[in-house]
């Protein structure tokens, strides 16, 4: 078993991610909005924004790694690769994984590597930037993870995106719950440890549901 | 390679819903064979293709392929921005294929459009990308699924010459198709 496949899986991904513009920047405006909204909807006190700006941050961010999904899976479906992807040796899991993460590093990371503008904006202090963005990277592999799990499910449904989010949004819990809990321990607390461990968990259990999904999508 | 059997469906049946699409078919192809599936539209010729790549599950029955093989299915598995170029580059990256591309690009007769995203290309330009796949490799059974739609006469010829020379080889080819064919089979599956 080579490694050749598995990057040009990467490859593919990434490139079809980026591809029919807006790739990366749909969930960035998303994000962007979302947070722009925030204090026109609370009010601009700094006070209240400095308590509820993290938590906001995390909800923004986990609805828009909502965004792209729809796109992980559905055009292997309906152009036919998802036929030439089955019937290779390697695992399909393996291949679908890799395929949810090249989504990930095309359109989550930009929006991790961003955060610290927005929490900035929503007077989070300086201190806990670098912290955030951690849990933020943490938690937004397990959404995507989990969200590529949905995506699978819902791929061969026509205009999915909507079944997509109500698949996934349930398995989002454990993230949002540790992740908004470090965001106030900080990284020494037991909240960031839990948070990884709901995200290797995503990364072990997932590729399996992923690949069970497609395998049924292509029958 | 002559006489190997490269796959054999023993009692393959397919039911969708509620109804039965096909039941009992015994399909079974050697090296240097090609072999017809005829039927009507929905009469189950994609399913039995499907089912002979081990896409689909056979509701009954059993396949046993004992080689590789290359899938033409009805989609051609471009995407709207890939070029048939960047195609046929990932695959035969996939697959661990020495071929050379511009070879391949110009037995297609693919060299101009090589570079243009698939969305502006023709459906017969996407077929011969698609078909491009098959020489990237060398396998012993190709399974393809009405391979000749879209093709212009310049293409449908060239296709057969590809069968044909793959079937010299020792290869074999299992074909859905409907109307006249361009090729000489050995046998025909009527469902």
């Amino acid at each position: 078993m080579s490694a050749a496949p598995l990057w040009q899986a990467f490859r593919s991904a990434a490139a079809e991610a980026w591809a029919g513009g807006a790739g990366a920047l749909l969930p960035l405006g998303f994000f962007a909005g979302t947070c722009l909204l925030v204090p026109f909807s609370v009010g601009s006190k700094a006070a209240t924004l400095s308590a509820i700006g993290p938590g906001i941050l995390w909800l923004a961010l986990a609805l828009a790694s909502l965004v792209t999904l729809e796109r992980v899976f559905q055009a292997d479906v309906q152009d036919g690769a998802l036929d030439l992807w089955v019937q290779l040796d390697q695992s399909l899991s393996v291949i679908a994984a890799i395929k949810t993460l090249a989504h990930w590093c095309v359109s989550g990371l930009p929006l991790v590597l961003l955060t610290p503008i927005f929490a900035i904006m929503l007077q989070v202090p300086a201190d806990d930037l670098v912290p955030a963005m951690l849990a933020y990277a943490l938690g937004g592999v397990s959404f995507f993870m989990w969200g590529g799990v949905a995506a699978a499910l819902a791929a061969s449904v026509a205009r999915g995106g909507l079944l997509i989010a109500l698949l996934a949004l349930p398995f989002y819990l454990p993230a949002i719950i540790f992740g908004a809990l470090a965001l106030n321990e900080g990284l020494g607390g037991t909240a960031i440890l839990f948070l990884a461990a709901s995200t290797l968990f995503s990364l072990g259990v997932a590729p399996a549901a992923m690949g069970a999904a497609l395998r049924l999508a292509a029958d | 390679m002559q006489d190997t059997v490269l796959v054999k469906g023993h009692q393959l049946s397919a039911i969708r819903g509620e109804r039965i699409l096909y039941r009992g078919v015994d399909v079974e192809v050697r090296g240097g064979e090609a072999i017809l599936l005829r039927g009507s539209n929905g009469a189950g010729k994609t399913t039995l293709l499907r089912q002979l790549a081990g896409l689909s599950e056979p509701q009954f029955g059993s396949v046993v392929r004992t080689g590789d093989h290359h899938w033409i299915g009805h989609a051609n598995g471009l995407k709207a921005h890939e070029t048939p170029r960047a195609h046929l580059s990932h695959w035969a990256r996939v697959w661990g294929s020495a071929a050379r591309l511009d070879l391949v690009l110009e037995r297609m007769t693919m060299v101009r459009p090589a570079d243009v995203p698939s969305r502006m290309l023709s459906a017969g330009q996407k077929r011969r990308t698609a078909l491009g796949r098959l020489l990237l490799v060398e396998r012993p059974l190709w399974l393809l699924d009405e391979p000749f739609n879209a093709l212009d006469t310049g293409g449908q010829a060239l296709l057969s010459t590809m069968i044909n020379e793959h079937r010299e080889r020792g290869g074999a080819v299992i074909s859905a198709m409907h109307g006249d064919i361009p090729i000489e089979a050995s046998r025909e599956v009527t469902l």
